[in-house]
């Protein structure tokens, strides 16, 4: 009978010794936390996904509140967050149109690859790594192992049929993992509530980019010379359309005479279809 | 001299031929759980090593001045329990306070080891192998730094694993345990290693 009164004794109070040490220095080495990071965490994406530069979701709250980063920091928490996120910080709500990201690049199989068979290591840095520039006939094209596909959190990027990735404009929040994974930088982001793009990157002149890709961009400057709001310029032998300045007319879709411009929206598709190379 | 060869040789037992993970399997449960970058590890480890120096001191005091005093022997297991949860959570808050950087750096890890069963397991081994307070420091410690060198290897290994081509249902766990039981094979070689 000793022994359990012993036992509980000794138990008890080296329970509550050690309780009494922690609280006395739970005191001691108190940090004051500021309320409003915890508010500013619960309005943030939550999928640690690392594309504002921070350490995870907490870092980003903590650089916002200090100052260091912007409200809209984090791009996958959308615009109404970001305005939550300024209501907390007592700034202004942001402006600004939501941003996807998107692959320059529509190639894949009718670019060609140089081999019968690649053996080596399913991913895009490694099939970089071939010799001759990569896999892909194109040098500047999307190799299409998935590296992208990895990387993201959202579930937003996949391969298509013709071998290339694809956004899927619905799921990307434009946290730009995949642009960063991507080996040959062919992913960019552009507002989501555009009409026309341009998927290509090929900076080849017309006869070697021709040579290279059944989609690919001459640089013939058809679209520059035509578009009615000089948004399209040719540069490198590549058009890039501004999305500041394009009306999304159409008429760089008509004139394109790669086939290359196309209007998202006309059926649902970026990709368009070219029969023979 | 004697001392210092018998210390040499407890280090030498903990860090290889007694590595807590790969020949005793304490500790598990970190071990495969945050080892997917050499970074998180190299941080586990050395919370790991601190955790257990600081916990075989005190549980050796805490055993020698007051159980074994009042005859309580049975009641290591949950007295020891109680002795790393408070430490543990000592520990956060002194780090959260004087040395911020670290505290984030450790994160998650500092908790967590609150659960690691090879800090309860190096102060039980201290009792069973009647080390006095010198020796079960220095065994926890070089338990902990055995902890250190078993988790980098395989947290390097496990790097250069997301590149290598198997099967797609070893994917994960099942490739990281056929890892480790090689790797604990390996181990086994250090214990014909006979010093003195």
């Amino acid at each position: 009978m000793l022994n359990v009164i012993y036992a509980l004794l000794v138990l008890g109070i080296l329970g509550a010794l050690f309780g009494l040490v922690l609280s006395v220095a739970s005191k001691i080495f108190e940090v004051k936390k500021d309320p409003r990071e915890e508010a500013i965490l619960s309005h943030l994406a939550g999928a640690n996904c690392g594309g504002c530069g921070f350490p995870g979701c907490g870092g980003c709250a903590a650089a916002i509140l200090a100052g260091t980063a912007p409200v809209t920091a984090c791009a996958p928490a959308g615009p109404e967050n970001a305005a939550a996120i300024a209501k907390i910080m007592g700034q202004e709500a942001p402006t600004g149109e939501r941003q996807v990201a998107f692959v320059r690049c529509n190639g894949g199989e009718r670019a060609g690859h140089k081999f019968e068979r690649y053996v080596g290591i399913e991913d895009c840095v490694a099939a970089m790594k071939v010799a001759g520039n990569g896999t892909l006939d194109c040098s500047f094209g999307c190799l299409g192992r998935g590296t992208c596909v990895k990387v993201c959190k959202f579930d937003a990027i996949h391969i298509n049929a013709h071998g290339v990735a694809e956004v899927d404009r619905e799921k990307c929040t434009c946290c730009m993992q995949c642009a960063a994974a991507c080996p040959r930088h062919v992913i960019v982001s552009m507002p989501y509530a555009v009409d026309v793009v341009l998927p290509c990157a090929n900076h080849e002149k017309g006869a070697s980019a021709k040579a290279h890709c059944a989609v690919s961009c001459i640089g013939c400057k058809l679209c520059e010379r035509n578009c009615p709001a000089g948004a399209i310029t040719v540069n490198n032998n590549v058009a890039r359309i501004d999305y500041d300045k394009c009306t999304s007319c159409g008429t760089c879709v008509a004139k394109c005479p790669r086939k290359l411009i196309v209007d998202i929206h006309a059926d649902g598709k970026v990709a368009p279809v070219v029969a023979d190379k | 001299m004697e001392t210092i060869f018998s210390l040499l040789a407890i280090s030498l037992g903990a860090i290889l031929s007694n590595n807590f993970i790969f020949s005793q399997f304490l500790g598990i449960c970190p071990f495969l759980g945050v080892s997917k970058k050499v970074d998180t590890a190299v941080g586990m480890g050395i919370a790991v090593t601190f955790v257990m120096g600081l916990a075989s001191a005190i549980t050796w005091l805490v055993n020698t001045f007051i159980l074994v005093k009042f005859d309580l022997m049975y009641m290591q297991t949950v007295a020891f329990i109680l002795v790393i949860a408070s430490l543990v959570q000592f520990i956060e808050m002194f780090l959260q306070k004087s040395m911020p950087t670290l505290y984030t750096a450790l994160g998650v890890y500092l908790p967590l080891i609150t659960t690691n069963c090879a800090v309860l397991g190096v102060a039980l081994l201290n009792i069973q192998n009647n080390y006095n307070f010198i020796e079960s420091v220095v065994y926890g410690i070089t338990g902990g730094l055995g902890f250190l060198l078993a988790i980098v290897l395989f947290a390097s290994i496990r790097e250069r694993l997301v590149f290598a081509d198997y099967p797609k249902c070893w994917d994960g766990f099942p490739i990281a345990l056929v890892t480790a039981g090689l790797m604990a094979l390996a181990f086994m070689g250090f214990s014909g290693l006979q010093v003195w």
